[in-house]
């Protein structure tokens, strides 16, 4: 044992070798980004003088947001979040039913390759396009309203819950999913033992945060003309009551905030 | 019954995990298939119950020819199989409880298992088990909240209320302590026992092996090498199926921890 330690002299220092491993490589992607970074910042020409004009406008703006007038339009206002709220559970529970078949059928150690390829492309399609695009065309194709904001919601609810569910059931265990195949189950009631009890609590944690999401979307959704507080928000603007719209956007977050608060609960008594 | 002819499995990745394996298993034999990591172990069990689909050769449980099933008579077919896995393989999320009703899944239609109505002789039965596997008061605790013996345990209830004629076993042992992993092999044991069940237990403690089963097969990258008694399994033997190695002290404990094994049946 002494022996070999004298006869051999081992090196004192050790460094973490690099990410990229050729220099040249590494120095040039560092040297690239910097120049392409001061390049679009160059490019960007921001004009001072309109800067300094804009921010004693924006003062007055915000001046203007003070004191929230609550009373004089609370009707509509009851009637736009109320609204609001109806759209988003909807288009949250219609949203996830649509999603649990597309999920399955997303998730490649479920499904037949040629069913996967179709459910990955219905969820890569609905993920394309942001809740306010969607919004657009329900609109365009529906006219205006909640429905509108309904069918953009639940249709974005898709892209984003049937997902993180196919990502979720293809990280499952493996070997309790083929315990519960080797008991002679049929595919139904193997999804219902062992795949289910597995990705539930995530779902249920999901499905909380994406009513959350739409909720706030549904805001956004309004003002294309889905419907909603956003449309009550809207018109506030455009009648330059910026007291009443400083309501309403003290409603949205009191809510938003409410739904955060109930959704984080949730997902940690789940667990 | 149970009958492999020529039984090959190759893999896509090109792997030839089994070739033409043989092996004709009497009712209520207890065998210990053993061997290094990679020989095909896990394979040939999976084969039988098609989690794996062999590629060559036939497989026959009674009369029945497994491996030309549809679907529909595999699910049939694999309830006369119980399945006891390396790392317990319950549902974790699940009650004890429902963990040993699923071994009823291949017997009651969809919304009752949906609904957990299963019927009175299957809840009976599964109370039963539990409480001869010392696990009765654990019904309604979730699966990880027990020990890894006791998990175990619900893996051999959940088998066993299958009522299979066969009992498939893959490396019950290899997630246990030594003294659990006697306990565990001796469960196993006992029940084929009092059930007349053909097991085959794969288990690469060869220790465990010589204790327990009556018959032991070697494989080796695939193929059989060894087929006899317990007691035959020499130096030369074991040199044959794992490699070369110092051979003298694993035998010569074997006679030493079989005492133990004794005392310690005699203790509980």
């Amino acid at each position: 044992m002494t022996d070999i330690q004298n006869q051999t002299e081992y090196p004192g220092k050790w460094k973490r070798p690099p990410l990229i491993k050729r220099g040249w490589l590494r120095w040039s992607l560092w040297i690239g980004a910097a120049i392409y970074l001061s390049l679009a910042l160059g490019t960007m020409d921001i004009n001072w003088g309109r800067v300094a004009e804009g921010l004693p406008r924006g003062q007055k703006f915000i001046a203007a947001f003070f004191p929230p007038d609550f009373t004089s339009r609370w009707e509509s206002i009851l009637d736009g979040i109320l609204e609001s709220i109806w759209m988003t559970v909807i288009a949250t529970v219609a949203g996830i039913a649509l999603s649990v078949p597309v999920g399955l059928g997303a998730a490649r150690n479920l499904a037949p390759l040629p069913v996967y390829l179709i459910c990955r492309s219905i969820v890569a399609i609905s993920r394309t396009f942001p809740e306010i695009i969607l919004a657009i065309f329900a609109v365009k194709l529906f006219g205006f309203g909640p429905f509108a904001g309904f069918l953009a919601l639940s249709i974005a609810t898709v892209g984003f819950f049937a997902k993180l569910l196919a990502e979720d059931i293809e990280n499952m265990d493996p070997v309790q999913a083929e315990a519960i195949k080797s008991t002679g189950a049929s595919w139904l009631q193997w999804i219902n033992y062992a795949v289910q009890p597995q990705v539930m609590p995530r779902m249920i944690g999901l499905s909380m945060y994406r009513l959350d999401i739409n909720f706030r979307e549904s805001a956004v959704v309004g003002i294309v003309g889905g419907g909603g507080i956003g449309a009550t928000l809207l018109t506030a603007f455009d009648r330059y009551e910026f007291d009443s719209a400083a309501a309403i956007l003290i409603v949205i977050i009191v809510i938003v905030i409410g739904l955060e608060y109930l959704s984080g609960y949730l997902r940690r008594w789940v667990q | 019954m149970l009958q492999l002819k020529s039984v090959s499995k190759r893999y896509k990745t090109g792997d030839l995990a089994l070739k033409n394996v043989t092996l004709e298993i009497p009712d209520g034999q207890v065998l210990a298939l053993i061997g290094p990591s990679g020989a095909g172990k896990s394979t040939l069990i999976r084969c039988i119950n098609r989690l794996v689909d062999p590629t060559e050769g036939s497989i026959t449980l009674g009369d029945l020819e497994i491996s030309s099933l549809s679907s529909w008579a595999l699910r049939k077919a694999r309830r006369r199989m119980g399945m006891i896995f390396q790392e317990y393989a319950l549902v974790e999320r699940l009650t004890v409880m429902e963990n040993v009703l699923s071994g009823r899944l291949g017997y009651v239609g969809f919304w009752q298992s949906w609904f957990r109505r299963f019927p009175a002789k299957d809840i009976k039965e599964a109370y039963r088990l539990l409480d001869r596997v010392g696990l009765a008061h654990m019904a309604d605790k979730r699966a990880d909240e027990l020990s890894g013996g006791q998990r175990q345990r619900v893996g051999i209830a959940r088998a066993l209320i299958q009522d299979p004629a066969l009992l498939l076993v893959d490396e019950p042992t290899a997630s246990l302590d030594p003294k659990t992993s006697r306990q565990i092999m001796r469960l196993i044991c006992e029940l084929c026992d009092e059930r007349k069940l053909s097991a085959i237990i794969n288990i690469h403690d060869v220790l465990l092996a010589q204790m327990f089963a009556k018959r032991v097969v070697g494989l080796q990258l695939g193929e059989i090498v060894y087929d006899g008694p317990p007691d035959g399994l020499g130096p030369d033997v074991l040199t044959q199926i794992y490699g070369e190695e110092d051979w003298e002290a694993t035998i010569r404990k074997v006679e030493d921890e079989d005492e133990e094994g004794a005392e310690e049946a005699a203790l509980s």
